[in-house]
């Protein structure tokens, strides 16, 4: 027998269990019992304009759901539909409604399904959606570049410090470095499970967060290896540190990339739009990013450009993430980068913690690498407090 | 006194309704006349079934198309809101020895799905597969005979409301599927009463549907007037003890989308009971116009003039009224949210309406 045969029979067979199952139905005595299960989400609410509310609907259930009616702020509501109100599994839908929505005010949406089931959302403050014109695009890229791309930049900035110092203190700010990644994992997991609870059920939040983070650790794990080949030794010295730069970077840009989506959708759906400490909060947190790429290298001397390319590659996803979570803010979109950034984050936490292990031999936990990591959770820990919007 | 069982073929006839999905005519037969053919006809009473296969594609689309608040609702195959509000059902009447009117209806508890907003459909519990069941219509001292078959899946009852013995009260006996119990009582108090099940837990089986209009006439009559009957009822579709949807007569926005024609200056007169569940209280507002109340229609000389009236869970009033002016006049609950979840509508005032046309006049028969 070919040996494509022997690769494909199994594939087959499985083929066919499946149109076995479809054809006897051995589940219909359940669904003769039970009323289909019905699970809608609204993902968003947007107001493109006065007296114009827009409803973005995704059928997360494991069964088709047909829209009957719309009930705004307890009444019922005329709307207009993109497609027909039958929606199968995993369909989309947008509605759009002619309601007189007030600027600031609480709106409450709720579906009404052809068997009565509900479906809600809260719209915590109305405003006008931004649309994607110049004005937008430009405020929205403003708001990534002070939070994500300048804080980074004016962290490396403490390379010049760092090249200056004796060899243990540089290992003193490794581990600070590994303090500041630590609370970013707890703090890029807990931005994920929030923004997971939002997807709809038929995207499974569960398996989207552990292809981000196990997809980010061994991409990274896979990067971090052709960096290392092409440097050639890999021993204490070489290359290794730059490329644990860069992998601090690259995995510090994926966390960007989903904090932008934050930034963008909180000033989007004008949960935040009464304070500007969303960004100044960012932009501090963000700033000691920008020391945690720099201490690998502290010492060598590589280019500039690898300064400026790192820090591109660290702070420009930020815009990029404010960009998309300003426009068209989608839960699990977010859900999936925000885990692809803890994931990354985790394995940057190895790298470092091996370079610091490989160069120092006196071991990782000594007293003031200890303290140094203390003091890095500390730090993040005092800078978190100002994201709080 | 108990229960009688159906035969073992009356209930394979009806076996319908609630096991196998026989077709309605067999359930017709049983069901004798009136509301319950109408009700049963569309041979859509298939409960089992129809709450899988929910309803007919494309019906969706259709709403669709002609939106108005909510979309215009569409007269049921088995329930019409225009042909309910002027529907008396005066039973079969027949003379007994004694020169006593004995009036006899057949009632057929039903499990149906129905449609109580445009695309919303709602697993309800029936009286001759309608909601709310035929209005009964009587006149005082008239003799009584209900004969209610339980076709539904579930045990249920008619408890009247009125001076009856208490063994004719519908509490008890309960009523389980595959039998029949015939209540039979003397018509009393003259005024607008309302009937309804009465099997445990009540708040499920007044809510899913089981209730009606129990008109009993004064011996002398009322004075001619269009007549109409009007249950505020509301649905709660998801089952969080909260309704969804409000109306007079089930369907939502009906006659916002239908205006009910009068007479201008003609005598309008409108038999009113709320059997909302869950919310305390309903109520009913006229626009323009102003309307007298009389309270549970059991005086003739005593009424209320006013324009809003507030309707306790099983409190009825019948309202009577002129309009004075042509055009369009709003009615809904002056509770501003249950309005906007369905429960309004508009009389429409006419001059000189042709003969036949609008709600017609009733006369004391």
């Amino acid at each position: 027998m070919p040996r494509w045969v022997l690769g494909l029979l199994p594939l087959a067979l499985l083929a066919g269990l499946v149109a076995f199952f479809f054809g006897a139905d051995p589940t219909a005595p359940f669904r003769a019992a039970f009323p289909p299960v019905e699970d809608l989400t609204i993902d968003r609410v947007s107001f493109p304009e006065r007296g114009i509310m827009r409803v973005h609907v995704v059928n997360g259930g494991p069964e088709a759901v047909t829209i009957a009616q719309v009930v705004v702020d307890d009444a019922y509501w005329r709307f207009e539909m993109d497609r027909d109100p039958t929606l199968p599994r995993l369909a989309r839908a947008e509605l759009t409604l002619d309601y007189p929505w007030v600027e600031g005010e609480v709106h409450v949406i709720r579906i009404v399904t052809s068997t009565g089931l509900t479906f809600d959302r809260e719209v915590a403050v109305a405003t006008l959606s931004p649309r994607p014109n110049a004005r937008y695009l430009t405020t929205f890229g403003l708001l990534g570049l002070y939070a994500g791309l300048l804080p980074v930049l004016i962290g490396l900035l403490w390379y010049p410090f760092l090249r200056r110092i004796d060899r243990k203190w540089i290992h003193f700010y490794l581990s600070l470095t590994i303090g500041l990644l630590l609370f970013l994992v707890v703090d890029a997991f807990e931005d994920t499970l929030e923004a997971s609870a939002l997807v709809p059920e038929g995207f499974q939040a569960a398996g989207l967060i552990a292809v981000g983070v196990i997809g980010a650790i061994v991409g990274l794990r896979a990067l971090g290896n052709i960096g290392r080949g092409k440097g050639g030794d890999g021993g204490a010295g070489g290359s290794s540190g730059l490329t644990v730069a860069y992998l601090i970077a690259a995995s510090i840009g994926l966390h960007n990339l989903g904090e932008g989506l934050a930034i963008g959708a909180a000033f989007s759906l004008g949960e935040i739009a009464l304070g500007s400490f969303l960004v100044i909060g960012f932009a501090l947190h963000n700033t000691t990013e920008g020391l945690a790429i720099v201490a690998p290298v502290a010492d060598r001397r590589p280019p500039l450009r690898h300064f400026a390319i790192m820090g591109a590659l660290a702070g420009l996803p930020t815009v990029l993430g404010t960009w998309a979570g300003g426009f068209s803010y989608s839960p699990t979109l977010a859900t999936f980068f925000l885990a692809l950034g803890a994931g990354a984050i985790l394995q940057v936490i190895v790298e470092v913690a091996r370079l610091v292990r490989k160069s120092w031999p006196r071991g990782l936990f000594t007293p003031l690498n200890a303290t140094g990591l203390l003091l890095g959770l500390l730090v993040m820990y005092g800078t978190a407090l100002m994201v709080t919007a | 006194m108990k229960p009688e069982s159906l035969s073992r073929r009356d209930w394979l006839k009806l076996g319908a309704a609630g096991v196998a999905g026989v077709s309605g005519a067999t359930v017709l037969d049983l069901a004798s006349r009136g509301g319950a053919r109408r009700a049963l006809a569309a041979s859509g009473i298939d409960p089992a079934g129809s709450r899988r296969d929910g309803p007919p594609p494309g019906s969706h689309a259709a709403h669709q198309e002609a939106m108005g608040i909510v979309g215009m609702p569409r007269p049921d195959e088995t329930f019409d809101p225009a042909a309910f509000l002027t529907d008396f059902d005066y039973g079969e009447v027949t003379t007994r020895a004694d020169g006593r009117v004995v009036r006899r209806w057949q009632i057929v508890g039903l499990d149906r799905e129905i449609e109580i907003a445009p695309g919303v459909f709602f697993p309800a519990w029936t009286y001759n597969g309608q909601v709310p069941g035929p209005t009964l219509r009587c006149t005082e001292g008239d003799i009584l005979q209900v004969e209610f078959t339980n076709a539904g899946s579930h045990p249920h009852t008619i408890h009247f409301h009125g001076t009856h013995p208490p063994e004719m009260d519908g509490f008890e006996p309960i009523v389980e599927p595959g039998q029949r119990f015939t209540y039979e009582f003397e018509a009393k108090p003259f005024g607008l009463h309302l009937y309804h099940c009465h099997t445990m837990p009540l708040k499920r089986h007044i809510h899913k549907g089981l209730y009606g209009t129990f008109i009993v006439d004064p011996p002398e009559g009322r004075e001619p007037a269009r007549e109409m009957v009007m249950v505020m009822n509301a649905f709660d579709t998801n089952l969080d003890g909260d309704n969804e949807v409000y109306a007079v007569n089930t369907s939502a926005f009906f006659h916002h989308h239908h205006p009910v024609r009068v007479g201008v200056g003609d005598l309008c007169r409108v038999y009113l009971v709320n059997v909302t569940e869950f919310d305390l209280i309903n109520s009913f507002h006229l626009h323009a116009g102003m309307f007298k109340v009389f309270r549970t229609g059991t005086q003739l000389d005593r009424y209320d003039v006013t324009d809003t009236i507030m309707l306790c869970q099983g409190e009825r009033h019948v309202l009577e009224f002129r309009l004075e002016n042509p055009g369009k006049h709003m009615f809904h609950a002056h509770q501003s949210e249950f309005a906007e979840l369905g429960w309004m509508g508009f009389f429409e005032a006419v001059e000189h309406l042709a003969a036949g046309e609008g709600v017609p006049v009733r006369a004391h028969v």
